[in-house]
């Protein structure tokens, strides 16, 4: 088990309080928060590369506050990857085992079992200034757990990539996890992210935690307005995906079914993108295969967008520009039609 | 549109390309007059090279330069580390008095260094002690051209330590590395071309130097004090022979450097 007690850690301009934190052996445990709470500071601070100010970090049932990082078995993977510039691909992997002065034979074995997992058997030889991002991404990993480090700390994985990239590295995250039982502990601002990978979510803000608990905790019952201002404008929900009988795979949430472009079934979340979502005075025609009818239950001004629900239910948080919001003349209470592609339902774990 | 058009038609870039014009023939018309007259006299310049005075003295100016070079590197790297990677109060002082050496008068810091280093100062006394003299001696030499020069290593290096990413030292130090592992496999090798770039401007720099090494030693002469003194004694003729072929050393060694120092840097 992972612990963190009480830690505060001073950063000039602002200070991480009392931040208290119990992560379970293999868990797969997410810090969320905006961006400049904190949370790349919180990381290097339980590596040991960060002097705390007060607070304790225990590791397997150890106080390793004033542990130095060479010693904790904790590796890093920051955002931008940080390889080193100087080194192969295969000499960053293996560097970990060279400090280790793990045998050649020995080297050459884990050199392979992580390209392998990773699928980068094919870029050993190239300079790091040569990788894309996503690559750039896996010997980032590869080099962070081929020391069998008993925490994984990353940060921000995710949000360096393009969307395609960002599909498959949470592929590979999710299966680097279930492979190595390993702890992970990932950080992240993307909201869709965390209920994606986590076991159990943190949020952080303000310098401060906010509420710890399960995806479907966080998202379903938020402790507080900073909590609920991540899950909201969001649509996340939870149900059931089920194959129909013409063939057509539905996601079920409470008793409205969203046509999906997936063959996945049984229980998932789904989540569909606010601006990927039409409203309507009259049902359209169109290659969109989700048209609902619904009620306006509330209107979010932001200026030159805003956030519209539509209940149907359940609540669907849909982005109009005001322009159009004028025109079609929306308002609370109004009835509509919403209008939304099979392929925009997005279903994950 | 070619270059020559595109110059005409920009007054700015035609008045900058004819003030660095100036300036650039104004550096380059000197040196190579000097060589070019001395390649009609071939004879000259040969005896020149033949003359064993002249072969020691440049060996000489080559060698206390590499030691104070040596010297720098073991004593400057360090503290560019430090100045690099961390914050202190007083940072910006120390970093301005280690540029002093640049502004002040070289024959002024010659002086500076007796007081410190003279026959009759306590550390001249404690070197004395262990058979290492400064007046009139390569200790003496190597001293003048460290004193000199070592600000251009240090501020090389400096900046190169800056521009490795400090974390690429955090990430190495959670796989295992200690501080010390960190710095000569991670940081080192990162700034190791700047720090080089600064090791030849040392070695330049003190090659060259004149003013300071000519107030502890005048013997044994190094080049630079051997060109002054057939200058004042037999006069310019009898002066320029060694003059040359003291610039032409120093320009083959650092062209031999500065391709070593750049070498497979295309990407």
């Amino acid at each position: 088990m992972i612990g963190v007690r009480n830690l505060c850690v001073d950063l000039g301009e602002f200070v991480l309080k009392d931040i208290t934190l119990n992560i379970e052996e293999g868990e797969y445990f997410i810090i969320l928060g905006p961006t400049g709470a904190g949370k790349t500071v919180l990381l290097e601070s339980i590596a040991g590369l960060y002097p705390i100010r007060s607070g304790e970090i225990w590791l397997r049932g150890k106080e390793v506050t004033r542990v130095e990082p060479e010693n904790r078995r904790v590796s890093i993977v920051y955002q931008d990857h940080v390889l080193f510039p100087h080194l192969s691909v295969k000499d960053n992997i293996i560097f970990g085992l060279k400090i280790h002065k793990a045998s050649k034979d020995e080297q050459k074995e884990r050199l392979n079992w992580v390209a392998d997992l990773l699928g980068i058997s094919n870029l050993l030889h190239r300079r790091p200034d040569t990788l894309s991002g996503g690559e750039r991404q896996k010997v980032a990993l590869g080099r962070a757990i081929v020391t069998r480090p008993e925490l994984l700390l990353i940060d921000e994985p995710l949000s360096a990539l393009d969307p395609e990239t960002r599909e498959s590295v949470q592929q590979e995250l999710r299966q680097l996890h279930r492979a190595l039982g390993i702890t992970i502990l990932h950080v992240t601002h993307d909201f869709e992210e965390a209920i994606a990978l986590g076991n159990r979510i943190a949020v952080v803000g303000e310098g401060r935690l906010m509420q710890v608990g399960t995806p479907e905790e966080i998202f379903r019952h938020p402790n507080s307005e900073f909590v609920a201002r991540f899950a909201m404008t969001r649509n996340i929900f939870h149900g059931k995906a089920e194959r129909k009988s013409n063939g057509d795979t539905v996601f079920r949430v409470d008793s409205t079914e969203f046509i999906t472009a997936t063959d996945a079934e049984g229980s998932y979340h789904a989540s569909i993108r606010p601006e990927d979502i039409l409203i309507s005075t009259e049902p359209i025609r169109s290659s969109a295969r989700n048209c609902f009818p619904g009620t306006i239950t509330q209107v979010i001004d932001k200026g030159s967008t805003l956030y519209v629900t539509v209940s149907i239910p359940p609540q669907l948080s849909c982005l109009v520009t005001r322009h159009s919001f004028e025109e079609i003349g929306l308002h609370e209470g109004k009835k509509v039609y919403v209008t939304f592609k099979a392929s925009s339902v997005h279903i994950f774990d | 549109m070619t270059f020559l058009r595109y110059i005409a038609k920009n007054r700015l870039t035609l008045t900058f390309v004819l003030l660095g014009l100036l300036i650039f023939l104004f550096v380059i018309i000197p040196l190579a007059k000097m060589i070019f007259a001395s390649a009609s006299e071939a004879g000259t310049l040969w005896e020149t090279i033949l003359d064993p005075e002249v072969t020691g003295a440049i060996g000489l100016t080559l060698l206390a330069a590499l030691i104070a070079t040596l010297f720098g590197f073991l004593l400057g790297v360090p503290l560019a580390y430090l100045l690099a990677r961390t914050n202190f109060k007083g940072k910006k002082l120390v970093e301005g008095l280690i540029d002093v050496p640049i502004v002040v008068p070289h024959t002024a810091a010659g002086i500076a260094l007796l007081f410190v280093f003279g026959r009759n100062t306590a550390l001249g006394q404690a070197f004395s002690f262990f058979g290492i003299e400064f007046i009139d001696s390569l200790a003496g030499i190597v001293i003048a051209m460290l004193f000199v020069s070592i600000p251009f290593l240090i501020d090389s290096a400096k900046e190169g330590f800056k521009k490795v990413d400090v974390r690429t030292e955090k990430v190495a130090r959670t796989l295992g590395a200690s501080p010390w592992q960190a710095f000569f496999r991670i940081s080192f090798p990162l700034a190791w071309r700047s720090i080089f770039a600064g090791i030849i401007m040392m070695w330049a720099r003190g090659i060259s130097e004149f003013g300071a090494v000519i107030i502890l030693a005048y013997h044994p002469m190094i080049a630079p004090v051997l060109v002054y003194e057939r200058f004042e004694t037999y006069g310019l003729d009898y002066a320029r022979p060694i003059a040359v072929l003291l610039i032409l050393v120093s320009i083959i060694v650092f062209i031999v450097l500065r391709t070593i120092a750049y070498r497979g840097d295309k990407s």
